[in-house]
């Protein structure tokens, strides 16, 4: 028995951490977030995809490295960690597993041998099926698509979208066809890119077996929000460091804030907090794994609960810096924002709860 | 990631499984008063609380890495067995252990530091029950500050003669034994100056005054000593060690505060009772806030285990790190039992208030009783304030509390 990441899940997250620090210091985030430098946006998509980020759940028949979901967890905890402006769990997750369980086996060759190529990248715009808003409708008719899928994610480097209707069918429009209109959305999350696309008329590859089975929008779903939960789990962590770090430096009243029980307090109350997140959320990643019964139960708790306690952490550990946590210069505001936006991301904590309850037929 | 235990442990899991369902309807023919946790079924098969001690003793349910010189099973010490074992009684209700401060803290304690006369004295009786033992720490100026006890031992004439006074010391009205923390080097420095003792309860010069705790049962006392005198070698550890001898039995105490399993079993109770309860004609269970509330705490109790599995993990391989994870299990743990027993409450609302035997009362008023009941634990074994002290600055290195200048 072995609860926990793997030695070498945790060198493929500690190389993943090293080369963000190396080559996405927060001057570097900073510059891309306020879209004044294009080109290390691309150098550090081109580097990660060298450490293989792109090919982790690609099957070894498909030039992939057949890894499972605990090792994308692992390295996602690193991305939110590191603020990796690139793409992911859209991308990298969700795109490969909707493809294993959704395409018939052309469909499935096709995809994931040019995805392992790096010839082709998915955008994910699932929203329609865990949550539509006034602002999306999307119907398939035939081999075409109408209307409009709102917050569509990981779009950067996308050849593909990837996206869902209401009743769970799963269909990919090249971005190369006509009737796409991409409109940009602008989130309090400078660190990722997300869109509004318009179909009209627009063709579609609907994935074979997502006519008459919802498994793959279950297990894409189910597996994003899982990465997404350790993305926050990563930035979550940041903020405690920072917090504790700044707090053993900064004075006042002649001696470190830190040694202010208050102070103490905030930090032991987010430390225990977090230390059974990693729990839930290891524990989450390995139920899909092995395709146990209570996979549902244990992703969305995973996702909802971490959500709720690194949005506390967020709080908590901006008011340990002081006025210098509210400003822009410290950067802090990043990890903030992405938790945000991550809490978000594949279903608020209330509605991923409710799932939760119906799927153990409460 | 591994959860599987192996085939070797399929066979044992499925050897309890068998033993739960042979005893389910086990009844307790003598009334101990001290309180088994958890709750079980009560039946048929009828027999006395020391019985059923002796036959999960032997077939290695309990003390089972005990040596059977000292009237344990003599087993290899097996983390997943106990685990097992634990999960398997707690799923089937069937009677756990007895537990209590001797069994989960005094012989882990003599079986570490205590003489090889102690452990045949008192280790077999009290894992069969036969001695209940009393934790004589607190006292009324030492609480969390516990170090700065005052109680006096005097060495004359061979023996130990104790004055002072012991408080908040839980059942030691039904106790023959209490393990107490003495002051016996008044010159010495305020850790260095303490020893451990074995006091019967018996002795002359002891008086118990039962204070009647919040639940309205006397769960504690104060003990009073005038002149107590006790041999010299009853003591653990030498003289002036006792603070080493009492933070061995403090992890032993913080981990038995907070019972995962217990956890999961009252989480599900919850689940039944809000499928049986109605308000304004519609069950609990559908409406959509205590839906979301109930989930928020499901999620909660599944880290919490999940974490305590972490955590075991560890002691099975040793270069894994949950320094953090272990620290943190007294404080979480009783903070969200205590959080689950009150939202039940909530969700019975003017029911939940029923105490006693009260009518219409549910579950035997069990939630308020462990409601108010995990209030106590909050506050016992080191506060919550005092775990996040010890989590801030031993677990994150946060520095220390400037020390207050003698005499200002
Ligand atoms: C149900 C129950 C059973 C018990 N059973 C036993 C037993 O069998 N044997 C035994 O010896 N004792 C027992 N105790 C006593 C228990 O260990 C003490 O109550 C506990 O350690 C707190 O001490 P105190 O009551 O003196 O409170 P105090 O130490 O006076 O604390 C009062 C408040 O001040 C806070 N505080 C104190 N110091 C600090 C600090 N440094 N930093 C921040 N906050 C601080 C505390 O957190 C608390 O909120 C029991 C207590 C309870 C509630």
């Amino acid at each position: 028995m072995y609860f926990g990441l793997s030695e070498d899940q945790i060198f493929f997250q500690d190389n993943v951490k090293k080369f963000l620090e190396d080559n996405a210091p927060l001057d570097v985030i900073r510059k891309i977030a306020n879209e004044d430098d294009k080109t290390s946006k691309e150098d550090l998509h081109k580097g990660i995809i060298t450490l293989g980020i792109n090919n982790i759940l690609i099957p070894e028949d498909n030039g992939g490295l057949g890894l499972d979901l605990l090792f994308a967890t692992a390295v996602s905890q690193s991305l939110g960690e590191g603020l990796a402006t690139l793409p992911f769990t859209g991308s990298y997750v969700m795109a490969p597993i909707a493809i294993k369980y959704g395409a018939n086996e052309k469909q499935r060759n096709f995809y994931l041998n040019e995805m392992s190529n790096n010839n082709i990248n998915f955008s994910i715009g699932f929203s329609e099926f865990f949550g539509s808003r006034n602002e999306s409708e999307l119907s398939f008719l035939k081999n075409k698509v109408n209307g409009k899928t709102f917050f569509v994610m990981d779009f950067d480097y996308a050849t593909h979208i990837m996206v869902c209707d209401k009743d769970g069918q799963i269909g990919i429009i090249s971005l190369e066809s006509t009737g796409i209109e991409v409109v940009d959305l602008i989130t309090v999350d400078k660190t990722r890119v997300f869109k509004e696309i318009i179909f009209k008329n627009t063709d579609i590859d609907i994935l074979e077996n997502t006519s008459s089975s919802k498994e793959a929008v279950d297990n894409a779903i189910d597996a994003g929000r899982i990465v997404i939960a350790a993305d926050s789990l990563g930035a979550s962590k940041a903020m405690l460091d920072k917090a504790i770090d700044y707090s053993r430096e900064r004075k006042q009243f002649n001696r470190a804030i830190g040694s202010f029980q208050a102070v103490k307090h905030m930090c032991a109350e987010m430390a225990a907090e977090l230390e059974p997140c990693y729990s839930i959320l290891w524990h989450a990643a390995h139920s899909f794994d092995s395709g146990e019964k209570n996979k549902k139960i244990m992703a969305c708790h995973a996702k909802s609960h971490i959500a709720d306690i690194s949005k506390m952490i967020s709080k908590k550990a901006t008011e340990v810096h002081g006025g210098m946590g509210f400003t822009d210069l410290l950067g802090l505001h990043y990890w903030f924002k992405r938790i945000g936006v991550n809490r978000q991301m594949l279903g608020s904590p209330e509605i991923i709860r409710e799932e939760a309850a119906k799927s153990q037929s409460l | 990631m591994d959860l599987n235990f192996g085939k070797k442990y399929k066979d044992f899991t499925k050897e309890v499984k068998d033993f739960c369902k042979k005893y389910i309807a086990i009844h307790f023919i003598d009334s101990s008063k001290v309180p088994l946790s958890g709750s079980f079924k009560s039946g048929e098969i009828k027999m006395t609380r020391s019985d059923w001690q002796k036959i999960l003793i032997e077939k290695g349910y309990f003390a089972r890495s005990i040596p059977s010189e000292y009237g344990g099973y003599g087993g290899e010490s097996d983390i997943i067995k106990s685990r097992i074992i634990a999960e398997e009684f707690a799923k089937s209700k069937i009677p756990p252990p007895m537990g209590g401060q001797g069994i989960d803290m005094l012989v882990p304690t003599l079986l570490e530091l205590g003489t090889e006369e102690q452990k045949q004295k008192y280790i077999k009786p009290t894992l069969h029950g036969e001695i209940i033992w009393c934790q004589g720490y607190s006292e009324p100026n030492a609480g969390s500050d516990l170090a700065s006890l005052q109680t006096k031992g005097e060495l004359i004439d061979g023996n130990w003669v104790i004055n002072g006074q012991k408080i908040w010391t839980s059942t030691a009205q039904y106790s023959q034994m209490m393990f107490c923390l003495v002051r016996t080097e008044p010159d010495a420095s305020k850790h260095a100056g303490i020893s451990y003792l074995l006091i019967p309860m018996d002795t002359p010069g002891i008086e118990i005054r039962p204070l009647v705790d919040m639940t309205l049962n006397a769960g504690f006392n104060e003990v009073f000593f005038t002149d107590v005198t006790i041999p010299e070698n009853n003591i653990v550890g030498k003289r002036g060690e006792g603070w080493a001898v009492a933070n061995a039995t403090l992890s032993h105490e913080r981990g038995s505060l907070s019972d995962p399993n217990a956890m999961m079993n009252r989480l599900n109770s919850l689940i039944d009772r809000m499928k049986k309860e109605t308000i304004n004609g519609e069950k609990v269970i559908n409406n959509p806030v205590y839906r979301d509330k109930l989930m928020k705490i499901q999620g909660k109790v599944i880290a919490f285990q999940s974490n305590s599995l972490r955590v075991l993990s560890a002691k099975l391989n040793k270069n894994q790190d949950v320094k953090i994870a272990g620290m943190i299990q007294k404080l979480v743990g009783t903070e969200l039992r205590h959080e689950l027993e009150g939202f039940a409450i909530d969700i019975m609302g003017e029911l939940g208030t029923l105490y006693e035997n009260s009518p219409n009362i549910r579950d035997g008023g069990s939630w308020q009783i462990a409601y108010m009941y995990f209030l106590g634990l909050i506050i016992g074994g080191g506060t919550s304030q005092i775990q996040k002290n010890i989590i801030s600055e031993r677990g994150l290195g946060m520095p220390k509390e400037p020390k207050v200048q003698q005499g200002a």
